[in-house]
């Protein structure tokens, strides 16, 4: 079966869901989306930039109170609110970048966790803006053409349509001669300088794209959830983002799709249970780097492989 | 004029604790070359095993010695069992720390619950101390001896012992240092415990002021991600700088500007970053 096949009935499977599955799956298959989306955006940093990102729920924090301060205190529409907010996370993500990359590697690491500590912080305070602790509620969800979204599976398929774009987009930047300069610049930056290759450029812009992404994803996140809270902003947040990248296997473009998809259902059939979902969370992360330090997608790659090797 | 006088001591005695949470976090980093993301989570565990020894053992100044020697143990087998298994490999390093750190704030909430657990003052240190008319809190001038003396210890560590002299060459050319013999992993475990310890250690000696509650480690973490941004890694001088310029930045911001004290503790950070990406102090690019 080639590559494209398969992915056509998988694509055909997904859109058939929801005629298969109750709400609940429904909703947590969206929920699956709106995260592959965010950790898919931190793999381009991660994976493919050799960038570790812990701040990016930034972008998605930002986004999303973005879209719901412009439509609840400015009275936008929408329609108009989105691109606003997309456009004033992507600038944010320049302004960030130029800080975050004066350093690469855990210092890297550490800048962009201060940033995002900073607006997590912010937002828990700036009451007058942000209502602090308690959130803001009353978001309404667009409805594109006509059609309302509050239904579950029209949802799903606004979020399933967002994702697949996404994806491919994201996809095609990776394949593309910028993304082979990208990966260039994770591996031999020196190398890369010395052929021409403007390595802070090349970084600078994988970074804003990264954050767009996530803007989009915080766009989904604050749609689904008509609610919004400093924990999206939260250092856990950007953990778990990082978590579903490393868990799926970093570097590759279904890793943090498959990592998405645990972390969610993990999170959300934990929580239903127990209360123990952040030990657990650190459980898992401490499991994963041990003993599946290149994660499952490419564990399972390996495995595949030999099994044919010996047929 | 009373408001920026307890303003002023205020800032000291944060920076005086922020001294004891950054200092190890700085000398982990410059040898070790990780940031242990666990330090926030360390300084909140020290502050309720605190709590939790006062009921046994009523002096606040031994029970921030026991906290700190339990959490430093902690720190020794967390090096010892965990991080040595991934040496070579520092981002898996750090992850380990920040999965480590949502375990301890989990095992903290189950064990201590969700509301806050307040610290005594020392009876000893409750009056507030008179000059020119001006009333200051005992306690938190203490704090700040406190904290002077732990870095004039610690200077006289790392600048006049064998020890501090190997972790020296440590943090300046780690290759070099194991060539000359230099028992390197040795050195990883002292650090690491010290580290842990002082943070555990701070997390009593601030619970007067801050007590022991759930979000703590959240609330210091950046603080002392920022202090080490700023005074550059594996500088206890740096350390000790940034500690009060950050104390100073976030407690006027706090009192000035509730609203915004994030985003003005940015700033200096900003600035440092632009103009001196190692730091006031640091010796190599984090």
């Amino acid at each position: 079966m080639t590559r494209k096949a398969g992915i056509a009935v998988l694509v055909a499977l997904l859109a058939a869901f929801p005629f298969a599955a109750g709400e609940f799956y429904v909703n947590l298959a969206s929920q699956v989306f709106i995260f592959a989306i965010f950790a898919a955006s931190i793999n381009l940093l991660l994976g493919y930039g050799g960038l570790p990102s812990l701040g990016h729920a930034s972008y998605l924090g930002v986004a999303a109170y973005a879209s719901a301060l412009l439509t609840l205190k400015a009275g936008l529409a929408n329609w108009a609110a989105a691109p606003l907010a997309l456009i004033g996370t992507t600038l944010m993500a320049c302004f960030f970048g130029l800080i975050a990359l004066r350093a690469t590697g855990l210092g890297f690491l550490m800048l962009t966790l201060a940033l995002s500590q900073v607006l997590w912080g912010t937002a828990y305070r700036w009451i007058a803006l942000t209502e602090g602790d308690n959130g803001l509620r009353g978001i309404n969800r667009p409805a594109p053409f006509g059609v309302s979204l509050d239904d579950a599976s029209h949802f799903y398929y606004f979020a399933l349509a967002v994702t697949l774009l996404a994806l491919w987009l994201m996809a095609r930047f990776v394949a593309s001669p910028f993304g082979a300069a990208l990966r260039g610049t994770r591996d031999q930056p020196r190398r890369m300088a010395a052929l021409g290759h403007d390595v802070w450029m090349v970084r600078w812009l994988t970074f804003v794209y990264a954050g767009f992404w996530g803007a989009v994803s915080g766009l989904l996140f604050v749609y689904y959830h008509k609610y919004i809270h400093p924990i999206s902003l939260s250092l856990a947040n950007s953990a778990e983002g990082l978590l579903a990248v490393i868990a799926g296997g970093s570097g590759t473009l279904a890793g943090p799709v498959v990592g998405a998809a645990i972390v969610m259902i993990l999170k959300n059939y934990v929580s239903a249970y127990v209360e123990r979902w952040n030990m657990l969370l650190g459980f898992v992360f401490v499991a994963i780097v041990v003993f599946m330090p290149e994660g499952v997608v490419p564990g399972l790659k390996r495995l595949w492989q030999r099994s044919r090797s010996r047929a | 004029m009373q408001f920026w006088a307890i303003q002023t001591l205020n800032s000291l005695a944060l920076g005086g604790l922020l001294f004891l949470l950054s200092a190890g976090f700085s000398l982990i980093f410059g040898l070790m070359r990780i940031a242990n993301l666990t330090h926030g989570a360390l300084f909140m565990v020290g502050a309720y095993l605190g709590a939790t020894l006062l009921r046994w053992v009523p002096n606040l100044w031994i029970v921030a010695l026991l906290s700190g020697l339990i959490v430093a143990a902690f720190g020794f087998l967390l090096e010892k069992f965990i991080l040595e298994k991934l040496k070579g490999n520092v981002f898996s390093q750090v992850l380990v720390t920040l999965g480590f750190a949502y375990i301890i704030a989990d095992f903290c909430l189950v064990t201590w619950g969700g509301d806050p657990i307040p610290i005594p003052t020392p009876p000893s240190l409750q009056q507030p101390l008179r000059v020119a008319g001006l009333a200051f809190p005992a306690f938190r001038l203490a704090v700040v001896g406190i904290a002077v003396l732990a870095a004039i210890v610690l200077y006289l560590f790392i600048e006049r012992t064998r020890i501090g002299a190997m972790i020296r060459a440590g943090v300046d050319d780690m290759e070099m240092a194991r060539a000359v013999g230099i028992p390197v992993r040795r050195l990883f475990s002292i650090v690491f415990c010290l580290g842990a310890g002082l943070a555990g250690a701070g997390g009593v000696i601030g619970g007067p002021i801050m007590s022991a509650y759930p979000g703590l480690d959240a609330d210091m973490l950046p603080l002392a991600l920022i202090v080490v941004i700023l005074g550059g890694v594996g500088s206890l001088v740096g350390a000790f700088v940034g500690s009060f310029i950050t104390a100073f930045v976030y407690t006027f911001g706090v009192a000035l500007f509730p609203q915004l004290a994030y985003v003005i503790l940015f700033l200096p950070m900003i600035f440092v970053i632009a103009f001196r990406p190692r730091g006031l102090f640091g010796k190599f690019a984090a």
